[in-house]
């Protein structure tokens, strides 16, 4: 029964997007779109700051950034 | 605080985020405001079973289709920007930024991903009604999802609900409902939302205005500019209402912000509100910020020497005490994790005392002069005054446009076309006019009173930001130029006869 749900609503989608014409044009920009931003830009260019420290690394971090900034 | 950061750093960072900031609300609005238009043609078609309001639903359900599909996803760029530019302001704040982004997130994926491939795909695969209640739940998704980035917006204005943890060094949430449905939330989000309602109904009117110009399409277009300027009216007058609450509550919450707004340097009783030049209000700003003709209202200069009785009875600390109690917060912080490191209770809690007390003045620990605490005058003056002046001109706008409707001379009417034609951007304008008294106004602060910008930002090298600012500089404009010259074609197409609204032909 499960299964026969998901088979329509897998056929409801795979007609929706066949049947495009110039919807075609604007999935070809979203998918550029999110290319450049998940690939390009996440990738190299907005690494965040803090990865690659542990939990209490970054704790440590921000508290020595935000005493010493707030100090001098 | 800034001699070890690179000011020109904070400067771009600041630019980035504006820039995606401005860049993402061009297409939120609309997306806000078309979903209601269509919704209600929609619900049309099905109440009357006329094929004429399926017809016209369909056309403005292709444009908001392309609006949405060119911004969805634009708003992630300012998450990715929290982690990188941001590092400092995301961990001080990520618990209760964490909630409502999420909640956001989850909302606008499921909701909206299945709401809208119905909208799309399901003419004539589903019934009238489903379909109908996904048009209208497109939009609700998308409503939902601008309450809660506007619940987070509203935090860091008047953060509420959060305990600071001193180990952790994040605030944590403690009352999820007061963070939710924060008075400065609320009200936020109504401004908010339906003010992009008239940014939908203008670009509404504005395009069917294009079609009687052109003289084409004409019922169609005369059709929509009605039900356009009918909910473009409710919520001009709404968001006046909301708008006056707002200034309001910015009274109490963010003082500074009013006097920036009104270039009040000097404050007193019985203010008058400024429109423009000479030409002022007597005793209204007083009335706005207060709800009394004679109310105190304190200027810029009042704010930063302080000695003033508030309305909550005690009398305001000037600048520079702020400044002093800031420090002993920040001294009181360094304390706390000092005597953890060395296990010592006795000063832990000592230092944790002295943090508490003067914790509400934290942010004040990084501003090295009073006047790094005044936003722009000039830039927040003339936002309030063209966002203000627009809004009332859009009550007149469509008032004349339900007039000519009434009149049955709406399709005569050749100038108020052309200038229903040259109101898009003016509605644009406004409500980006509104975005920068919200967010320039609130300057230095990334949360108010507790983060300043500069002990928000990462220490990053200002020319890694400069390029990612030229880099979203170009994509941005690529996708605004893509938007523009998709919707411009599906307009000069204009309104089709038995197609779904992504191009399938699809028999009745």
């Amino acid at each position: 029964m499960i299964g026969k749900h998901i088979i329509s609503v897998f056929e409801f989608y795979r007609d929706g997007f066949r049947n495009m014409t110039w919807g075609r044009t604007l999935w070809i920009v979203i998918l550029v779109k999110l290319f450049v931003m998940f690939v390009i830009l996440r990738v190299f260019f907005f690494t965040p700051y803090l990865k690659g420290k542990s939990e209490l690394e970054k704790q440590q971090h921000v508290g020595c950034e935000l005493i010493e900034r707030g100090i001098k | 605080m800034l001699e070890s950061i690179d000011t020109s750093m904070i400067d771009w960072s600041r630019a980035q985020f504006a820039l995606t900031a401005i860049y993402h609300w061009l297409f939120v609005p609309l997306t806000l405001g078309l979903a209601v238009i269509m919704a209600l043609m929609e619900t049309l078609y099905v109440a009357t079973d006329n094929e004429f309001w399926k017809r016209t639903a369909k056309f403005w359900m292709k444009l908001f289709g392309i609006n949405f599909a060119i911004g969805v996803a634009t708003g992630l760029i300012l998450e990715f920007q929290f982690g990188t530019n941001w590092s400092n302001y995301s961990w001080f704040v990520g618990d209760i930024f964490g909630a409502p982004l999420a909640i956001e997130g989850i909302l606008a994926f499921f909701m909206e991903a299945t709401f809208v491939a119905v909208m799309f795909f399901g003419w004539n695969k589903v019934s009238r009604g489903f379909h109908l209640a996904s048009t209208w739940l497109t939009g609700l998704g998308a409503t939902i999802s601008a309450w809660w980035i506007l619940v987070a917006n509203s935090w860091m204005q008047y953060p509420v609900g959060m305990e600071f943890n001193p180990v952790t060094m994040r605030n944590e949430m403690v009352d999820f409902m007061a963070v939710a449905f924060s008075p400065v939330a609320v009200m936020k989000f109504f401004h908010t939302v339906l003010s992009s309602w008239i940014v939908g109904a203008v670009f509404v009117v504005g395009v069917s205005a294009w079609y009687l110009l052109r003289k084409r399409e004409k019922q169609f277009a005369l059709a929509s500019m009605k039900i356009a300027a009918c909910v473009g009216l409710a919520a001009t007058l709404v968001t006046a209402g909301t708008g006056d609450q707002s200034a309001y509550q910015v009274a109490q919450v963010q003082p500074m912000k009013l006097a920036a707004m009104e270039g009040l340097y000097d404050g007193g009783t019985h203010q008058p509100l400024t429109v423009v030049g000479p030409v002022k209000i007597p005793e209204m700003l007083s009335f706005l910020a207060t709800r009394e003709l004679s109310g105190y209202v304190p200027g810029i200069n009042d704010l930063l020497d302080g000695g003033f009785r508030q309305t909550d009875g005690t009398v305001a600390l000037s600048a520079e005490e702020k400044m002093a109690n800031g420090k002993k917060a920040i001294a009181a912080l360094a304390d706390f994790r000092k005597a953890k490191e060395e296990n010592d209770e006795t000063a832990m809690q000592i230092a944790r005392s002295n943090l508490d007390k003067n914790m509400p003045y934290f942010g004040y620990g990084y501003i090295n002069e009073p006047s790094e605490l005044v936003p722009h005058v000039g830039m927040m003056f003339w936002s309030f005054r063209v966002m203000v002046g627009l809004g009332m001109y859009f009550i007149l706008f469509f008032l004349l446009i339900l007039f000519f409707t009434w009149r049955r001379r709406l399709g005569q009417v050749r100038w108020l076309h052309w200038v229903a034609l040259w109101s898009i951007p003016l509605v644009y304008i406004a409500s980006h006019a509104g975005w920068i008294v919200a967010e320039v106004g609130r300057q230095p602060w990334t949360i108010q009173d507790m983060l300043p910008v500069g002990a928000a930002v990462s220490k990053l090298e200002a020319g890694a930001v400069q390029t990612t600012y030229f880099i979203f500089l170009v994509m941005f404009t690529v996708l605004l130029v893509a938007e523009i010259g998709i919707m411009v074609k599906a307009i000069k197409k204009g309104p089709e006869e038995d197609k779904a609204i992504d191009g399938t032909v699809q028999p009745e």
